[in-house]
């Protein structure tokens, strides 16, 4: 890997999470594109750590529930009870 | 799960100490609070305490809410405090604000140059590759564990994470760095493994 500012490996890798946000300007992001294209181990490292947010995203499932029971403790702990029902499904 | 719309919720009402609002706040928070938690001490009875302790605390505090950042944003900090003194019960060394600031630009250089990329999200997203990703989270240091959960899990802005853990922009932004680099860096060495265990096989 090379040295030093946005067309090298040392200066992609301080741009990155900046470059796959999304939040990069166009220059910035045309010199990592162009380094990218010439260098394999950086073309990886940006291609995994996309992926490595995506899977994060993908495996993460927001709707998610709480548990009844969990939600029935906490309304009891906050004295709430009396709101407790009727719960919505 | 009781839906309730965020801007349903009126602050004024909470601070007028009005239960139903209450009530209202805690459907529409506690789900995310409680994920912060699991993801955060990696068990139920852990990730309870922290709900709890939570909106109990937001409860009793509710009149120093300046409404400076969401009321979410606000929630999240009480809840990463709670998370962090369970987490000191057992290791009195935790602490989030320990980066190294003389070295705080500077990050590891990958190591891994596995091509996994391109491999099937099939594959990626079978209940062993989500339990790679579970673990590989659950080995970061707390405190980009913390910055990473925020930002990339519960999707909160760099600065509202930044809120959320009184930290500065700049330092959210070099943890989260960190955090993706080595978590892509423990994928890229079990894909790795996998890949090359196929190969093998045929």
């Amino acid at each position: 890997m090379a040295e030093s500012t946005h067309n090298t490996c040392e200066g992609l890798l301080g741009s990155l999470s900046d470059y796959v946000d999304g939040e990069l300007g166009a220059e910035l992001c045309r010199q990592i594109e162009k380094h990218i294209a010439e260098c394999e181990d950086c073309r990886i490292v940006v291609d995994t750590t996309r992926k490595t947010i995506d899977l994060v995203h993908a495996s993460n499932d927001p709707q998610t529930d709480l548990p009844d029971e969990v939600r029935n403790r906490l309304f009891k702990r906050l004295n709430l009870d009396d709101y407790l029902k009727p719960a919505v499904k | 799960m009781v839906e309730t719309a965020i801007q349903d919720i009126s602050i004024e009402a909470l601070r007028n100490g009005d239960r139903a609002e209450f009530a209202k706040l805690v459907d529409a928070y506690s789900a995310p609070i409680y994920r912060l938690g699991l993801r955060m001490l990696g068990n139920e009875q852990d990730a309870e305490d922290v709900l709890q302790n939570t909106f109990i605390s937001a409860l009793t505090h509710l009149s120093t809410f300046e409404g400076r950042s969401s009321i979410l944003t606000w929630l999240y900090r009480i809840a990463v405090n709670e998370s962090l003194m369970i987490l000191r019960r057992g290791k009195p060394e935790v602490n989030i604000d320990d980066v190294d600031s003389s070295d705080e630009n500077d990050v590891a250089r990958p190591t891994q140059f596995v091509d996994w990329g391109a491999l099937p999200e099939v594959e990626l997203l079978s209940s062993e590759g989500k339990q790679a990703l579970d673990n590989a989270i659950q080995n970061l240091p707390e405190n980009l564990r913390m910055v990473f959960l925020l930002r990339d899990i519960q999707d909160l802005s760099i600065k509202d994470t930044a809120d959320a853990l009184n930290l500065s922009q700049a330092n959210v932004k070099v943890r989260l760095l960190r955090a993706r680099l080595m978590l892509r860096e423990q994928l890229s060495y079990y894909y790795g493994e996998r890949m090359k265990k196929e190969k093998s096989n045929g």
